[in-house]
């Protein structure tokens, strides 16, 4: 109550200051903070060049300094295009809500670097007075935006002739791809995190403008164009990093995570069936690729081809699937959650005790089954690099294209189980199983296709990553782990590709940058998953259905103030 | 017309003997037989509590039971909702059950689900027979839109109807299984007099389709000018069943709902 008392007052100081400033004034005075921090990364912040960045040069942008210029320079081109004639075409909602939040961008970046310096070299005696002009210039330029009037929501409704938006497109996606590559050369965290808040300020600013959900309409225009694209780019990775293995090998894990939260996404997002032990059909198909790989460890001596691995893999996992599935979803909710759980550690449990001692010798126990060696198919050894359009890979980017190849097969299998009789029914009985039933859904078979369906694409996910992963132990796939996958789900989206697909990235990206915070990596996780739960519980990119499941209130309200406003007329 | 207890006079279409429904010592259905022939219209009402929703649940296998059989087109019917309707029974809720985030038209669609047999595998190939399927579906969805009248509204979810359109699409959705018998519980409850009119229009429509409803209801004009027939269930016993006529001037039905009369005068 109290909080939200002062978010009002505040509200109303700021509305009134702004019926004070005239917009003119209000505009200079952004154009103002904007121009004093763009020159203030010119200057000199630190005396200790030990700071990422080395932020003790005068004349020369270093470090977070650049995206303080590029945010102002963004800011600067805004303002300047909301007193121009062009307003009307770019920015026909006005610019005003795009400046405030890159003002906030700016002064977040500013604050947090000047504040860091303090920390990181022994007090704030080691900021130069650069850095205190730049944190001044910001806070000037943050004051000047929230005085700026207000604009109306942007919608932006172009249509142009279809090559351009092709380009677009792809423009968007190259974009997107070389963000992701500088995001990935940062070596130090302040500055990523700085990278961090400067993109998120850049994407709210281009939203604030109607950019992002014009280019996002473009881009289900031309679906086929933009998985292709989006396809493609993401086939380009591997050639960002040349022979260097380090990322690539992280983009694999984070490819196969990624393969088995779609894969679980079909099961949460669009049965329903919260299923807290779905790493255990991972560890199936790991399992069946690890024994089937010819590996010293291995306790079956036959070596099929790989193609035949995965089939086997996902046979058996289909049929552990259906044998898990048939006693657990006989109940529902929070009761399913429960028992697939305890079914995860069955699954953790047994393997453990395949040793020989406990049990018949068929897993090696705990040790788990070592030295599985690379893959060979389709003539390829996946243990050399190749060359490629002239280019030396690192040897994962082998596995980065096969795992890509899965990826695309199982959001294939996602989509179009989602478009079809079945996706229907799936989203029946997920809005009320009793009529489903009523209205001729067989609902246990529909879940149980789900479920087995589920855990056949993370058994095929599975044979892949014994290869990549080339050791495996039964503790690789033990409850904490199927709760990050449901955690990408949610955190990401339900019952959206993206959505899994972002949450993955998220999920296993951000501890790699982050390593400065791992100890505290299952905090960070619960507090991001609150925040998210509490203000997006529908996830960051959000499947229209659940958006309206999440926030029936606000839409039955919305729809009534319409009702009421066209009663009115 | 002088029928009977049990007398039909079409050849029967459901054929429901001695059902009996208890929950622990609670006997909410006692001994219950009921015919329903060839595009009859058969009422079905009673005071609250009487058993009549749990009479239909015991008919489209929400209930199993506890004794008595039910048999439709001479096949017993087992006791798990979606084979009932695959069998060619089915009902609506009494509080509605839509699919609120579906469209009209997928809530429609989703009732053809029981008549429709595309697989996994179809589905993730698209062959020609999955997209024969989906268009047929479409086309007969749509069709049903049309029959009960909601076609302008076909892509709007379902949650944004108004109330007497909910209960139209929920008929809709019912009558897309193709089904041989219709049950529809209190299918006007909450209308208006004019919705009341239109609904009473649609049944008389979809018996001319050749199916036979059984109809639950509270509202006594609207049974007795619809029904061809009408049994009236208290505490869960068959009191009386009869044409409207004779319901309505029988005096069990009248103590039955209104409670016996102190005197001795009585009223129509």
């Amino acid at each position: 109550m109290s909080g939200s008392g002062v978010t009002t007052a505040r509200r109303r100081l700021i509305e009134r200051a702004r019926g004070r400033v005239p917009a003119t004034t209000a505009r200079a005075a952004a154009l103002l903070g904007a121009v004093l921090s763009l020159a203030s990364t010119f200057l000199a912040w630190s005396y200790g060049s030990a700071f990422p960045g080395n932020l003790t040069i005068y004349g020369y942008p270093g470090g977070a300094q650049v995206y303080v210029l590029v945010l102002a320079l963004v800011a600067i081109v805004l303002l300047l295009l909301e007193v121009s004639p062009l307003r009307r075409v770019l920015a026909p909602g006005g610019a005003g809500g795009a400046v405030r939040v890159l003002a906030s961008g700016v002064f977040l970046v500013t604050a947090f670097t000047v504040l860091a310096i303090g920390v990181e070299l022994g007090g704030l005696i080691n900021v130069e007075w650069g850095g205190w002009a730049a944190l001044l210039a910001a806070a000037v330029f943050v004051v000047a935006g929230r005085l700026l009037p207000d604009d109306r929501p942007a919608v932006w409704s172009y249509r142009l002739p279809d090559w351009v938006e092709f380009l677009i497109i792809a423009l968007v996606l190259g974009l997107a791809l070389a963000a992701f590559v500088e995001a990935l050369a940062i070596p130090e965290w302040e500055i990523f995190l700085c990278f961090l808040v400067a993109l998120g300020g850049a994407l709210t600013a281009a939203w604030r403008l109607g950019l992002v959900s014009w280019i996002s309409e473009v881009g289900t225009r031309h679906r086929g164009v933009t998985v292709t694209a989006a396809f493609l780019v993401a086939a380009a990775f591997p050639f960002t990093q040349g022979s260097d293995n380090h990322w690539l090998n992280v983009m694999v894990n984070v490819g196969i995570f990624a393969t088995t939260a779609i894969g679980l996404n079909i099961v949460v997002g669009l049965a329903g069936l919260l299923d807290l032990g779905y790493v255990a059909f991972l560890g199936v198909g790991a399992y069946v690729g690890a024994l089937l790989s010819g590996a010293a460890a291995s306790t079956i001596g036959w070596n099929p081809p790989f193609a035949v691995t995965v089939v086997i893999g996902a046979v058996i996992t289909a049929i552990v699937g259906v044998l898990i599935g048939t006693p657990t979803l006989r109940v529902r909710g929070d009761y399913l959650a429960i028992v697939t759980l305890g079914f995860g550690e069955i699954f953790r449990i047994t393997v453990n005790n395949l040793d020989g001692s406990t049990g018949p010798q068929v897993t090696n126990g705990p040790n788990g089954i070592p030295g599985i060696p690379d893959l060979k198919f389709l003539g390829i050894d996946f243990g050399q690099s190749h060359t490629v359009f002239g280019m030396n890979l690192g040897y994962f980017a082998n596995y980065f294209f096969l795992e890509l190849v899965l990826m695309a097969f199982v959001i294939l299998v996602f989509s179009r189980m989602n478009n079809s009789r079945l996706g229907r029914a799936w989203l029946a009985i997920r809005e009320d199983e009793v009529a489903a039933q009523a209205a001729g859904i067989n609902t246990f078979r529909l879940k149980l296709l789900a479920f087995a369906l589920g855990a056949t694409l993370a058994g095929m996910a599975g044979t892949i990553q014994a290869h990549a992963i080339s050791s495996i132990t039964p503790d690789s796939y033990q409850f904490l782990n199927s709760a990050f996958l449901v955690a990408a789900v949610v955190l990401g989206g339900m019952g959206t590709v993206t959505g899994a697909l972002l949450g993955s990235v998220v999920l296993l990206l951000l501890p790699e940058k982050f390593r400065f915070f791992q100890d505290n990596k299952l905090l960070i996780f619960g507090v991001t998953l609150v925040l998210v739960m509490r203000f997006r519980p529908e996830g960051v990119i959000a499947n229209k259905r659940r958006k309206a499941e999440f926030h029936e209130e606000e839409i039955s309200e919305e729809l009534g103030r319409e009702a009421r406003a066209e009663g009115a007329r | 017309m002088t029928a009977t207890v049990g007398d039909t006079p079409h050849k029967p279409v459901l054929r429901v003997s001695g059902v009996t429904m208890r929950f622990g010592g609670l006997t909410a259905v006692d001994g219950v037989d009921f015919t329903v022939g060839e595009q009859e219209i058969v009422g079905l009402i009673g005071p609250n509590g009487a058993g009549k929703t749990t009479f239909f649940n015991c008919l489209t296998g929400m209930y199993v039971p506890t004794a008595g059989q039910v048999i439709y087109r001479g096949t017993p019917l087992s006791g798990r909702p979606d084979l009932v309707t695959k069998a060619g029974v089915a009902r609506t809720f009494q509080n509605i059950r839509l699919f609120p985030n579906m469209t009209v038209v997928e809530n429609v669609k989703v009732g053809r689900h029981c008549r429709t047999t595309v697989g996994a595998l179809s589905a993730l190939v698209r062959g020609p027979k999955y997209r024969r399927e989906e268009r047929e579906t479409e086309a007969q969805a749509r069709e049903l839109l049309d029959f009960v009248g909601l076609a302008d509204a076909a892509d709007d979810l379902a949650r944004n109807l108004p109330y007497g359109d909910q209960r139209r699409l929920e008929i809709a959705r019912a009558l897309a299984s193709d089904p041989g018998l219709l049950l529809l519980d209190e299918p006007t409850a909450g209308m208006n007099p004019l919705e009341t009119a239109q609904t009473k229009d649609l049944v008389f429509k979809i018996r001319d389709r050749g199916l036979a409803v059984v109809v639950i209801e509270h509202d006594m004009r609207f049974i007795f000018t619809l029904c061809d027939r009408v049994a009236v269930l208290v505490q869960g016993r068959k009191l009386i069943e009869g044409s409207p006529a004779q319901v309505q001037h029988d005096e069990r039905v009248i103590a039955a709902y209104i409670g016996t009369p102190a005197g001795s005068e009585q009223q129509a």
